[in-house]
């Protein structure tokens, strides 16, 4: 071929593999995308996601003598429920808004039962609204934090602890906690061992 | 504001003016520039367009006018000799600072108005959007009321391929809804959005907001309207097969007739469970099943319950003739393939009703009356 | 080698010559064209009136989702390929591309992805209909079983353009002749270099993209899903990342055309050759950093929303500067009105009304308005069509003569250049009133207000959609024959492609060219 000399030859394979190795850098980039927006939105509270906080992990002593610094504002925290893909689920919380003080552990309930005539197995997902405020709402006991499986007709309480942290920012004075129920059949999910492990990874990256 | 409404003129006839190609009558009466907005963050962004609109509009002629000029001037056909000049330091050191001052011009505003528009503390309401495929669900957090708001029943109608119907002959086509939102004047709206199952999202032009509604996720946005009146908008964000056909309506009244609606919605709710108890009569639950049937099932069953395509018709149907009543309503409520489960929509006596309906309607004449307490959840 | 070439079928299947294949991939982008214009003449028609008289609401959905996907990876891209595989060796006095059995293979994976991302439209549960931009979870939990073979074809698009730019980069600076040094290169090499740097940084991005539906759809992952994990917003970022370096992919090649166009009719040397090629260095390092402007409504915080304004404004001043440049070379030059030229002169003033949208829009507190309306697809389709489509119809006028060694008919050419010129503006500018006025793009019927514009729009689109058969027809008759060509067919142009025979040989540069 006309292509040329050997040189020429040569400095085309080194291009040709510099692109290639570019090429596959910025193929697993893409993926890389994923931990590092879990990161950042988790630092940032930038799509309303929780820092998660294993049980126990909270330090409730420190917590209460935050509460004495702030005896002097209160935030209202709303609650809300929804299901994925019309879940055929009852849910709801039993309280729509609690008023606390930040600092204090409170705990509320959420109510589910499953309408449906089969098990179910679900996931509930958090979001807090504004998203800033989202890393300043700590959950010590959540039912998110595990797979919830109903029996046909079955209901049940389930409980929420949580500590809104001192330093939520002091324009805040309404936030608004969301839980949507997803079946982890429809949605095709991974199971929660997973889940936590792409939590990790997301963790470690930060 | 009446500097604005200056503007907004100077807008109208700007945007007319761009379209010089065409006669300036036959515009009269359309909208040629932005929706002006009844709030006043939207009254800004209103504001903020116009500011961007002159700056592209005034750079636009300047820099059209010189190349036009040099159209005109600088052909070969004039007899001219090209000129040699191919680069000047100054002049595009000069081209290049110019755009972006400008650019720090409009930044400044713009900063200022967002800052506004994402500032969603101390509101007075709370209303939740669930965007479902395809209509919109309202939550009203602190009273707990709560309804489903689907296109309206003349809209739905035309819209269908082939209706027959005229779109021109239906008062605000695509537009309207059953069950407008409805919130007092001069009170600031929270708008809390999420999804049940795509990605939506609400827009009201007047209104000045767009949230998408995402599912897992809540959003938040608010509008504080200054003047009563029906505001319409739609879903912007392609949600699937009816992204089109799911619009909102947001009714701004005075917080009286606010209290009333509310009240008057708590007792409709109160009745439902009431409904739900007591034994209907057959016509009455008719008339009731039509309705429901209307609004949830006509889309793909047809008005006729013969079904097409993919949609299996009723008429005639095993299901909502000699089929067990139990099994109807099991269909009903959970769903199957690609029919929709409706068990959390409808309530006991929405689903006795259209059962009661699907079975005497069409020709199909068993003659069962269901009642709400045969629904049980 | 003598200038002989194979005949038959074979000299195309197995062609590795960067004429060939130059052409291979030109009429693969005009027909792709044609059948990304048929599914637009039929979404006009159903918007031509309120009401849905034509097709069903899942059908306009697949019609628009397929429009935008051949258009962009069938249609444009491929276009602009050919244009560097034709004249990218001439330019530069290369023999040849540097990795010819490689530009076989990147065309030739084309015609199949192609038919593959068309045959879709006929599977069952119908084609994709979740938009160009295939949104999860639409694209993923709610898309029909042929959104897989729809996601293979992707993968297919991305390997061909990723080996195409392999190509382009390699010949670019290996092959060079003597003397032509990089800052002598003509313009259009310099943006298509620049550009086959973005593809090679972005299509392995969407590769991933697609690669994480797959996995979402059909092995239990959840990139997308809140349910494991997962946040649909993540989609959007990771599209948008491949998806604004993209839309420069298809418009920095055809700032290139017209910088070869304009100096030559106005006689005259392009304006600001240094400052042309940074400002495109700095319009495809900003592509990297604004993305997040795709989607101010999902819900950023507001130093991000603050952050992303900013910078996509930014974008404004490389872009200003080059329609400077081509205004002061057209300034007391000696200017003549060619096909070519009235294309190139209408890419000026169109492309820059895309432009003045594209800043409105860029700016997040009014972005909430025009979102998603029909504002947007009137910005994109100012900058895409008589942008890119316009610069690549002027590039087929100005080199055809080089190509076929006819001239095309001048008569017929400028007719088709006022029909087009005429009837899209028509066809786009009053998309502008229907977003503004508050219509949702994406829509199978709308609100009775919006029924005038978008009549007219429709008569505007079917008049431009007509006009390109007529582009067609004075194409192949060029090709059939015509007034004969001469080797610089134009008034004393600049570059290496007029110094060679018209039509150009077999093989060009065998020997290379000495640059002074």
């Amino acid at each position: 071929m006309s292509t040329g000399n050997n040189s020429q030859l040569e400095s085309n394979q080194r291009v040709t593999r510099f692109l290639l190795v570019v090429v596959v850098v910025m193929f697993c980039f893409g993926f890389a995308l994923a931990p590092m927006y879990e990161a950042l939105c988790k630092a940032f509270g930038i799509n309303g996601r929780f820092v998660e906080i294993e049980q126990g992990v909270y330090d409730a002593d420190k917590a209460m003598q935050q509460v004495k610094a702030d005896r002097d504002r209160q935030v209202t925290v709303q609650f809300t429920a929804s299901r994925n893909q019309n879940l055929q689920w009852e849910f709801r919380p039993m309280e729509t808004s609690v008023v606390v003080y930040p600092g204090e552990v409170r705990e509320v309930k959420y109510y589910a039962k499953n309408l449906t005539g089969k098990t179910v197995v679900a996931q509930a997902v958090p979001s807090v609204s504004p998203g800033q405020a989202a890393k300043y709402f700590n959950k010590i006991e959540c039912f998110c934090f595990t797979q919830q499986t109903f029996k046909p007709g079955e209901a049940k309480e389930m409980p929420l602890r949580f500590v809104v942290d001192g330093k939520l920012p002091k324009k805040i004075s309404t936030l608004t906690l969301a839980y949507t129920f997803f079946d982890t059949d429809q949605a095709g999910t991974k199971s929660k061992a997973q889940v936590d492990t792409v939590l990790r990874v997301a963790h470690n990256a930060k | 504001m009446s500097a604005s409404k200056t503007m907004k003129k100077i807008g109208s006839l700007l945007c007319a003016g761009l379209v010089m190609l065409l006669p300036a009558t036959v515009f009269a009466d359309y909208k040629l520039n932005m929706t002006p907005s009844v709030t006043a963050v939207g009254q800004d962004i209103y504001n903020l367009h116009m500011i961007i609109l002159w700056i592209v509009t005034i750079v636009g002629i300047l820099v059209f006018g010189v190349i036009i000029y040099s159209l005109i001037n600088h052909r070969k056909s004039k007899g001219v000799t090209p000129a040699t000049f191919h680069e000047s330091a100054t002049v595009e050191f000069v081209w290049t600072v110019i755009p972006f001052i400008i650019l720090v011009i409009i930044a400044v505003p713009a900063t200022k108005t967002l800052l506004a528009i994402e500032d969603t503390s101390k509101s007075d309401i709370t209303i939740k959007a669930t965007g479902w495929q395809w209509k919109w669900e309202y939550e009203y957090l602190d009273s707990g009321v709560r309804f489903f708001s689907n296109l309206d029943k003349a809209s739905n109608e035309a819209r269908q391929v082939k209706s027959g119907k005229d779109p021109r002959k239906v008062e605000n086509y695509l537009l309207d809804v059953d069950n407008p939102i409805v919130v007092p004047v001069n009170k600031k709206v929270r708008i809390l959005t999420t999804s049940n199952d795509v990605i939506h999202a609400w827009w009201v032009p007047e209104l000045a907001v767009k949230r998408d509604a995402i599912p897992g996720f809540i959003n938040e946005s608010w509008f504080k309207a200054e003047k009563t009146g029906t505001y319409r908008g739609q879903c912007a964000e392609l949600c699937g097969k009816d992204h089109g056909f799911m619009p909102i309506v947001v009714n701004v009244v005075s917080d009286s007739e606010y209290s009333d609606w509310l009240a008057k919605q708590k007792k409709a709710a109160a009745d439902a469970d009431a409904g739900a108890g007591k034994t209907w009569s057959k016509a009455d639950l008719m008339a009731r099943g039509k309705e429901v049937y209307e609004k949830n099932c006509q889309a793909c069953h047809m008005a006729n319950g013969e079904g097409g395509g993919p949609f299996p018709a009723l008429k005639g149907s095993k299901v909502a003739t000699t089929g067990p009543v139990a099994a109807h309503i099991d269909l009903v409520l959970k769903g199957k393939g690609m029919m929709p489960p409706f068990g959390t929509q409808l309530n006991a006596v929405d689903t006795a009703a259209v059962v009661t309906f699907e079975r005497n309607a069409f020709g199909n004449n068993t003659g069962d009356v269901v009642q709400p307490s045969q629904v049980s959840k | 080698m003598s200038d002989h070439k194979p005949t038959g079928i074979k000299r195309w299947l197995f062609t590795t010559n960067h004429k060939d294949i130059g052409t291979l991939y030109l009429w693969f982008a005009f027909t792709m064209f044609l059948v990304g214009g048929a599914m637009a003449m039929i979404i006009r028609a159903e918007l031509m009136q309120p009401g849905m008289q034509v097709v069903d609401p899942l059908f306009f959905n697949s019609m628009t989702t397929m429009h935008g996907l051949i258009m962009v990876f069938g249609a444009v891209m491929p276009a602009m390929v050919g244009f560097a595989n034709w004249m990218v060796p001439m330019m530069i006095g290369a023999p040849d591309m540097a990795l010819p059995r490689m530009n076989n293979w990147s065309f030739w994976i084309l015609p199949f992805a192609g038919t593959m991302l068309v045959s879709t439209l006929f599977m069952e549960g119908g084609g994709p209909a979740f938009g160009w931009t295939f949104y999860a979870p639409l694209s993923t939990t709610f898309a029909p079983k042929s959104t897989d073979f729809f996601i293979f074809a992707v993968h297919m698009l991305g390997f061909s353009s990723i080996m195409g730019a392999i190509n382009i980069i390699a010949t670019i600076l290996n092959m060079r002749a003597p003397g032509m040094t990089l800052m002598k290169m003509p313009l259009f090499v310099w943006t298509w270099l620049i550009t086959a740097f973005l593809l090679i940084a972005v299509m392995p991005v969407l590769a991933g993209a697609v690669t994480m539906m797959l996995t979402d759809r059909n092995f239990g992952t959840s990139f997308f899903s809140a349910a494991g994990g997962g946040d649909p917003v993540l989609f959007q970022h990771v599209f948008w990342f491949f998806g604004h370096p993209e839309v420069y992919i298809m418009i920095l090649p055809a700032f290139g055309i017209v910088s070869q166009i304009i100096p030559t009719f106005a006689r005259k040397q392009l304006f600001g050759y240094a400052s042309m090629v940074y400002a495109t260095a700095a319009i495809a390092f900003l592509s990297f950093i604004v993305w997040a402007h795709h989607m101010f409504t999902v819900g950023m915080p507001v130093a991000a929303e603050l952050y992303f304004t900013y910078a996509t404004v930014m974008i404004a001043v490389p872009t200003a500067v080059k329609v400077f440049n081509w205004t002061a070379t057209m300034w007391k030059g000696a200017m003549t009105f060619e096909t070519p030229m009235l294309w190139a002169v209408a890419f000026v003033f169109l492309f820059t009304i895309g432009g003045f949208t594209g800043l409105m829009l860029g700016v997040a507190p009014a972005d909430f308005q025009y979102h998603d309306t029909y504002f947007v697809v009137a910005h994109f389709h100012y900058v895409l069509v008589t942008g890119a489509v316009f610069a690549i119809i002027a590039g087929v006028y100005y080199w055809l003569p080089k190509w076929t060694g006819n001239m095309y008919d001048e008569k017929l050419g400028k007719l088709h250049f006022w029909l087009s010129t005429i009837s899209v503006n028509v066809l786009f500018f009053p998309q502008h009133f229907l977003g503004l006025a508050g219509m949702p793009r994406r829509i199978p019927d709308y609100a009775i207000q919006f029924a005038e514009f978008n009549f007219m729009s429709s008569l505007g689109g079917f008049a431009f959609g007509l006009s390109q058969l007529l582009f067609l027809f004075i194409v192949i008759k060029c090709i059939k024959g015509g007034e004969k060509a001469t080797d610089k067919v134009w008034d004393n142009p600049e570059g290496l492609e007029w110094t060679v025979p018209s039509p150009a040989p077999y093989h060009t540069f065998e020997t290379a060219p000495q640059i002074k």
